[in-house]
């Protein structure tokens, strides 16, 4: 399953300030709701999200129950150098999934 | 007595014009006909226009891995048969509903892609609503993004347009409502601050963000059936089906938008 869409510009100059846009598949299920049968529906959210710019910690998020499924989260950044950006989001259930993209810088 | 024969053929003429009109005089306008996604907010158009904020891409992605991978009896995957999607499937989404032959009926693209499945792949069909049909159906329509919507114009699917056009007038359930009563009287309105808009199918699979999910174009009806206190009809019912074609032949011309998001 796919299960993550990075937007990371391919080419920046030095000092540019770049967006960053990453999309998560998950359900985000609140841990409030119930079923048909009255039976609560446990929680299963991402917990914690964090962004690495060559190694080094730029952004980091807790997540909550009341964001919405599929968490979008969009940052910047300042182009200091070519490499590579990872990133990571950690949640419930033993939920690990991590994503990487590269960028280039003049 | 002259006059007054005038005056009762007038009377008939407009009797016969009320009752002939109410049809054909609320339908929008070939020029006035707008996609959903002119009603949405600035936020929400950016979200359909960016392909890596838009979440309904992340059902597209995993329909293209379905597409090339093997599934059923025959052990066949779609690209076996269709090759490359983007060149087999532009302009296919845009078509469905579709008469099948053996069916002698319309039949829309997840019950094509189930279908499939059935006779090609010998596989098991895919519930509506699962990830699985849900994806795959995307992926086939996301090749149609920017076709115009043709569906409607094999002759044979006519007595079933007529059906989905009678429906969509018929007023039902506790609010007493048919669908033309909102979506083509009241499109320009809000209900409780909501857009009310035309109802052209031009996006479906959608991501609906009430839903938190992408959905197929029977939910929406089914919400819709739903909130005028009506009984809705299942998945797949030929009515929904009828339904369907009526709405992708009242947009054809329109662009399909697949993934779309709306509000």
């Amino acid at each position: 399953m796919v299960s993550a869409l990075i937007n990371v510009p391919a080419k920046a100059k030095r000092g540019e300030i770049i967006e960053i846009k990453t999309l998560m598949s998950h359900v985000m299920e609140t841990g409030y709701r119930h079923t048909a049968d009255g039976e609560v529906v446990p929680r299963n959210i991402i917990t914690g999200f964090a962004c690495r710019y060559n190694g080094v910690e730029i952004f980091r998020a807790d997540l909550f129950p009341a964001i919405a499924a599929n968490p979008f989260i969009t940052f910047s950044a300042v182009a200091t150098e070519s490499g590579k950006f990872d990133f990571e989001w950690i949640g419930d259930n033993g939920f690990a999934e991590t994503a990487s993209a590269s960028i280039s810088v003049e | 007595m002259k006059a007054a024969g005038t005056i009762a053929v007038a009377a008939l003429l407009i009797a016969a014009d009320i009752a002939a009109s109410p049809l054909s005089a609320t339908e929008i306008p070939q020029g006035e006909r707008r996609s959903g996604y002119s009603f949405m907010s600035p936020d929400t158009k950016a979200m359909q226009n960016d392909d890596t904020a838009n979440p309904g891409m992340l059902w597209v992605r995993d329909g293209e891995v379905q597409w090339n991978t093997r599934s059923g009896a025959a052990g066949k995957a779609c690209a076996d048969c269709h090759n490359d999607a983007r060149a087999s499937m532009t302009g296919v989404a845009a078509r469905y509903p579709a008469f099948d032959r053996e069916l002698g009926r319309p039949v829309n693209l997840e019950q094509r892609i189930n279908l499939c499945r059935a006779r090609h792949q010998q596989a098991t069909a895919l519930p509506y609503e699962s990830r699985e049909l849900l994806a795959l159906t995307a992926f086939v329509a996301q090749q149609s993004r920017g076709v115009g919507i043709e569906a409607g114009t094999d002759p044979q699917l006519e007595p079933f347009i007529a059906r989905g056009r009678e429906l969509f007038m018929q007023r039902q359930g506790q609010l007493n409502l048919g669908c033309t009563n909102c979506h083509d009287d009241n499109w320009d309105k809000r209900l409780a601050g909501s857009a009310i808009t035309q109802a052209q199918p031009t996006g479906y699979p959608l991501y609906r963000l009430e839903w938190q999910s992408l959905g197929s174009l029977q939910r929406r009806l089914r919400s819709c059936i739903t909130g005028i206190r009506a009984q809705p009809y299942d998945y797949g019912a030929p009515e929904l089906v009828e339904l369907e074609l009526y709405l992708m032949s009242r947009a054809q011309g329109m662009p399909i938008e697949t993934p779309a998001v709306r509000p």
